[in-house]
């Protein structure tokens, strides 16, 4: 399904003295089984703005289409529905267990969704499989006698099964650790070749942003600075760290590498793509 | 649903009111809602407003922010109104079956929304122009000068801070995991009353799950800064009454005798008054 973000405002308790403008005029189009990586600041308005695309909450003006529909002008019983297409992963999604089992907690949105008993049964299943836990291991077990780590995998599997058209999750690997950080990662990438669904992602990690997107959209105190392919964004390190970003580590690398071997490229940002092109620059396999 | 509660919020403003000693403000709403129940008749409720509707100008509170707080009280003050209008037997105006409506009846009903809507207006100005920490202070050294509150005040003061500290963060948490079930497609909108209070479930159980937590983190956070209660503890901000508490403390003793005057005034009132 294709997102279509028009001319969306939002305000902050407008007409008190704690009134913040969070978005101003955002304008973005997001392709169906695009993968865009969303960054800014802690405060850029981020958050809000994935809000916005399951109609959580209303824009102040402006308003986002979902396959040409528009969002905010659909009445309770089909706005219900709307959020079926869309799963989101709120930060820190572990606070909304609630269930005696993970099995149950992950059915949650399934049955939401009116599936019946045996589609429901699979899918919990897969979606647990897809977070990289043990089904028979921990699917009768109390969500809250789980680690951290295992309770946010609960969490996103619990959005997962209900199979969602757009996916959009917000920085779902802050606090874990590297390795469980990679595996989520992966997961998300691998479930997003195999379905083509648009997948979202908000993060922190320049690396992650630029190895997964298609394309990378800033945002920067409400407005959208850049929304392009990741080899775009990174060509402008100055603008990104005077927003508070940055580049990817191995991008500042083949920078420095450029001034002592001008025909390096320096428009990479994946480990992977560096090491050809240090290959390719300073001939052959050869250690260096 | 949360932003028409204006009791416990606080609106910051540079007035006079605010600059207030918070003791003279919480001496001074509890003197008012007394005397709120010594009025009777209709020039004493008029000599209330006009009062609240000067500290509100003095205040630079906005007045629909005052009037949020109602609001959500419309119903109760509603319900009061209808129940003594029809309840109170006396002399009768109006009639259609058994109902029948009273001179008594109306009097008291209009005296009871007039009462009910000066008392949450003013209470809600003390917390609008009174900031938590403040408040919690001001109610501090008041209880220690009442006999039997006198040795937990400290306490009582700590827990009250704590739970006015907690109420935003506890509505932000009741928020963000409305929207995340809401996001798994949970339904708090349509279907019939038990549905309804089921579907909270996937709510509380999170809510209550992070309020514990919090509260175990905050009390270890507070022992690991040795904190032990109120014995022998100094503080930062001693509060001082200024010449602007005086008078007010004048301010108070004047309306005071207005409002008990007022029981003696014997001017002619308006229908159904007179």
């Amino acid at each position: 399904m294709s997102l279509e973000i028009k001319h969306l405002d939002h305000i902050y308790s407008q007409g008190s003295p704690f009134e913040f403008k969070a978005l101003k005029d955002i304008n973005v189009t997001i392709e169906k089984g695009e993968f865009i990586g969303l960054i800014g600041h802690t405060g850029s308005g981020k958050s809000t703005l994935i809000q916005h695309l399951n109609g959580l909450i209303k824009p102040t003006s402006g308003t986002v289409y979902l396959d040409g529909r528009d969002i905010f002008e659909q009445n309770k019983k089909e706005m219900i529905q709307l959020r079926h297409a869309i799963g989101l992963v709120f930060q820190y999604p572990e606070a909304q267990l609630f269930e005696e089992t993970v099995a149950r907690d992950v059915a949650f949105g399934p049955k939401n969704l009116g599936l019946d008993a045996d589609e429901i049964d699979l899918r919990v299943h897969s979606a647990i499989d897809m977070v990289g836990l043990d089904y028979d291991l921990i699917a009768e077990k109390s969500p809250f006698e789980l680690s951290g780590g295992q309770m946010r995998r609960v969490a996103i599997a619990g959005v997962l099964a209900m199979e969602p058209d757009v996916l959009i999750l917000d920085e779902p690997t802050a606090g874990l650790d590297p390795r469980g950080r990679d595996e989520i990662l992966s997961q998300i990438k691998k479930l997003h070749d195999a379905k083509n669904n648009t997948v979202i992602l908000v993060s922190h990690s320049m690396e992650d942003v630029g190895r997964l997107s298609d394309k990378i959209l800033v945002m920067y105190q409400g407005e959208t600075v850049f929304y392009d392919t990741p080899a775009h964004v990174f060509k402008h390190v100055e603008q990104l760290e005077s927003i508070g970003l940055a580049v990817p580590q191995v991008t500042y690398l083949m920078h420095a590498l450029k001034r002592t071997f001008p025909e390096m490229r320096d428009d990479i940002f994946t480990v992977e793509a560096a090491r050809e092109e240090i290959n390719r620059v300073l001939g052959g396999n050869k250690h260096v | 649903m949360f932003k028409d509660i204006t009791i416990g919020q606080f609106y910051p403003t540079d007035s006079v009111i605010h600059r207030l000693d918070p003791r003279t403000k919480i001496i001074f709403t509890l003197v008012y809602i007394i005397l709120l129940f010594v009025i009777n008749n209709l020039w004493g409720y008029l000599f209330a407003t006009a009062f609240l509707v000067f500290v509100v100008i003095a205040s630079k509170i906005p007045v629909s922010y005052v009037l949020r707080g109602l609001k959500a009280l419309v119903f109760i003050i509603l319900l009061t109104m209808i129940l003594n209008m029809f309840m109170t037997p006396g002399t009768v105006i109006a009639q259609w079956g058994f109902i029948q409506i009273t001179i008594e009846g109306l009097r008291v009903s209009i005296y009871m929304a007039f009462r009910l809507i000066l008392l949450v207006a003013g209470t809600s100005i003390m917390t609008l122009a009174t900031s938590p920490i403040d408040l919690t202070d001001g109610m501090e050294s008041c209880m220690k000068v009442v006999p039997l509150l006198k040795r937990v005040a400290h306490e009582l003061a700590m827990m009250m801070s704590i739970a006015l500290r907690f109420i935003p963060t506890l509505m932000e948490e009741t928020d963000k995991i409305m929207k995340a079930q809401k996001a798994r497609g949970a339904d708090f909108e349509t279907g019939n009353l038990i549905a309804r209070a089921k579907a909270l479930i996937p709510i509380l159980v999170p809510l209550f799950v992070s309020a514990f937590r919090r509260a175990d983190e905050l009390a270890t956070a507070m022992e690991a800064r040795c904190y032990r209660g109120g014995e022998n503890r100094t503080r930062m901000n001693q509060l001082q009454f200024e010449k602007r508490d005086a008078v007010s403390f004048v301010g108070m003793s004047v309306l005071t005798a207005l409002l008990i005057g007022s029981r003696y005034l014997t001017w002619p009132m308006p229908f159904p008054f007179g």
